[in-house]
């Protein structure tokens, strides 16, 4: 494992009472880098950030993480994580301040700069004005923060987030994101994200993960991805007012694509392999349709996670 | 103990404590209990001694024959008494004994449960599972929140009852008699070690059920020894001086050692987290 490799593991296997939740993992994470892991629910994700701060024990394969073997050393690799659960995991009978001021003795923060980071922590958070009151009497959002700024009390290298912004409103999810880019590109932190939303992997990881039933359906950065999986790209052709008509009957007429439509001056077309789309404008301009622009819409990770697990095959994630 | 991280341990008890001592449904249980015990129960056995004279006559003959089943030492003890002072000594510091033990191991059941089972109900545990301490730190620190409220309980409770006898007795007894050996060994020594079984025997049970409310219940059997220790004594089978009450707490301090064994044993985080 080189200096820049801060998770590696090696066939991976975790069951259940017969289930197996995470199917022979195989991956790397580099430091700094928004690391995303999606999947359907019950894809092996939570399953693998226990297994990969020594919470569970792999059945077979290994990890190491931060240069530690997470099943032998779990407590001296904790020290130096942090992690967000799926639910914000509280106390709610606590304050805000008693919640981060008893993890960060758990987490070994020295004892006399408990009260600064602390309150440093619940001004970033911007729950300073509640801090005194008992986390029960809070919204989802404030919970949602708390618990963030708790994963964060003891400055860990690396950050694990299962489903951050689940059930956040969209500025509560703008701050979160803002957030984890800021923690690695400012920062210079690791984030391993669990996500069901594509859109948030898609706007801030580097490199990504799709898993299936516990195995690696994927793995490579969300362009690579697209460009790997995600065939039925989309053409947007747009032409003179006179000539639009006439693309779009030609391009209906043209075998194997799909999805063909015109919104004024413009016609949209999916279906066409990367490579047809020269001869398909070439034979628009053949036929006299006046072309200004040719401008194909990038394929999203939405886009290589249907085409990977079989659109609307099984529950489809947000 | 080397090696073991006694500042996440005391941060662990820290929240706990904190967190049983806001919680209406467990603080309630553990004011009403020793109130009802060692301030009402002997108040009214104080008030009947006192004022009910022709109703302990009546009763005489049944009080005469429970008093033939007690030890000759006791008997002894409690020569030139007359029979109401010796109605109240019989309750106050014989009858009451097992009864006192209820609390310590009540308060030790009642934190348990909250601490283990609870602690999962709410869903606060799996935070806590990602923190650096070992399991064996994490139980620790779990049972000595427990053992510790117990102890303090107890205490609270033995001063309390010491000061509700002394007092009710004044008039019949006209010295300050509680309390004896007997009850001083008891606090010490018998009490915590049944406040450990409380809190074993709810550890074990923890690991099989899933909410506060299953744990606390079935929590309540470990009463049933002490039932059976009150009836014992009232018919004569055991006589509850320094001698039993040594003994009895040697046998479950050992008992407690192997519960314990048990439970760090069957207490993993694997296990933790197949049920949350």
């Amino acid at each position: 494992m080189d200096n820049m490799t801060i998770i590696q593991t090696d066939s991976l296997v975790r069951r259940f009472n017969g289930i197996t939740a995470v199917d022979g993992l195989t991956f790397n994470v580099q430091r700094g880098e928004v690391f995303g892991f999606l999947g359907h629910n019950g894809a092996g994700k939570t399953t693998t950030i226990r297994l990969l701060n020594g919470v569970l024990t792999p059945m077979a394969g290994s990890a190491r993480v931060l240069g530690y073997d997470p099943a032998a050393e779990g407590p001296a690799l904790r020290r130096q994580t942090g992690v967000l659960t799926e639910s914000p995991s509280l106390d709610e009978r606590l304050t805000a301040r008693e919640n981060l001021s008893i993890y960060a003795a758990l987490y070994d923060v020295p004892e006399d700069r408990i009260d600064a980071r602390v309150n440093e922590l619940l001004e970033q958070f911007d729950l300073t004005a509640r801090a005194d009151d008992k986390v029960g009497s809070y919204s989802k959002g404030m919970r949602q923060r708390l618990a963030l700024a708790r994963a964060l009390v003891h400055e860990p290298q690396l950050l694990f987030l299962d489903e951050p912004t689940a059930g956040l409103d969209p500025v509560a999810t703008k701050q979160v994101h803002d957030l984890i880019l800021r923690l690695t590109r400012a920062e210079g932190r690791t984030v391993f994200l669990t996500t069901h939303n594509l859109v948030e992997a898609q706007r801030l990881c580097d490199r990504v993960v799709v898993l299936e039933r516990g195995q690696v359906l994927a793995m490579g950065t969300p362009a690579e991805l697209s460009h790997r999986y995600a065939h039925a790209q989309r053409i947007q052709v747009e032409v003179s007012p006179e000539t639009a008509a006439e693309a779009l009957a030609l391009l209906d007429a043209t075998p194997g694509l799909v999805d063909v439509t015109r919104v004024n001056t413009t016609v949209s077309f999916s279906g066409a392999r990367r490579d047809d789309i020269p001869e398909i404008i070439a034979r628009l301009a053949g036929a006299g349709v006046r072309i200004y622009s040719v401008t194909p819409e990038e394929p999203s990770l939405e886009d290589v996670y249907f085409a990977l697990h079989g659109e609307g095959e099984e529950e489809v994630p947000a | 103990m080397n090696g073991m991280n006694w500042r996440g341990i005391r941060a662990v008890m820290r929240k706990d404590l904190k967190v049983v001592t806001r919680s209406k449904m467990i603080m309630l249980p553990m004011i009403i209990l020793p109130v009802i015990l060692l301030v009402i129960f002997p108040l009214l056995f104080g008030l009947a001694a006192i004022f009910g004279g022709d109703m302990l006559a009546g009763e005489m003959d049944d009080f005469r024959q429970m008093m033939g089943m007690m030890p000759p030492q006791l008997l002894e003890q409690w020569q030139g008494l007359d029979m109401n002072a010796l109605f109240f000594q019989l309750m106050a510091v014989y009858a009451f004994a097992p009864m006192f033990l209820i609390v310590p191991m009540m308060v030790a059941s009642v934190i348990a449960a909250d601490s283990f089972v609870g602690e999962r109900e709410r869903k606060t545990l799996e935070a806590l599972l990602y923190t650096p301490l070992t399991n064996r730190e994490l139980l620790a620190a779990k049972m000595l929140t427990a053992l510790l409220a117990a102890l303090v309980v107890e205490l609270l409770s033995f001063v309390l009852y010491a000061v509700v006898v002394n007092a009710v007795g004044w008039p019949l007894m006209g010295r300050i008699f509680f309390p004896n050996v007997t009850w001083i060994i008891m606090v010490v020594w018998l009490g915590p070690a049944v406040a450990a079984l409380g809190l074993g025997l709810t550890v074990l049970i923890s690991s099989r059920v899933s909410t506060f409310q299953e744990a606390y219940q079935l929590g309540g059997i470990v009463v049933l020894p002490i039932v059976a220790l009150m009836i014992g004594q009232f018919a004569g089978v055991v006589y509850f001086g320094p001698g039993l009450v040594l003994g009895l707490g040697l046998v479950v301090w050992i008992i407690d050692a192997v519960i314990v064994w048990f439970g760090v044993q069957t207490f993993d985080r694997d296990a933790l987290l197949a049920r949350l």
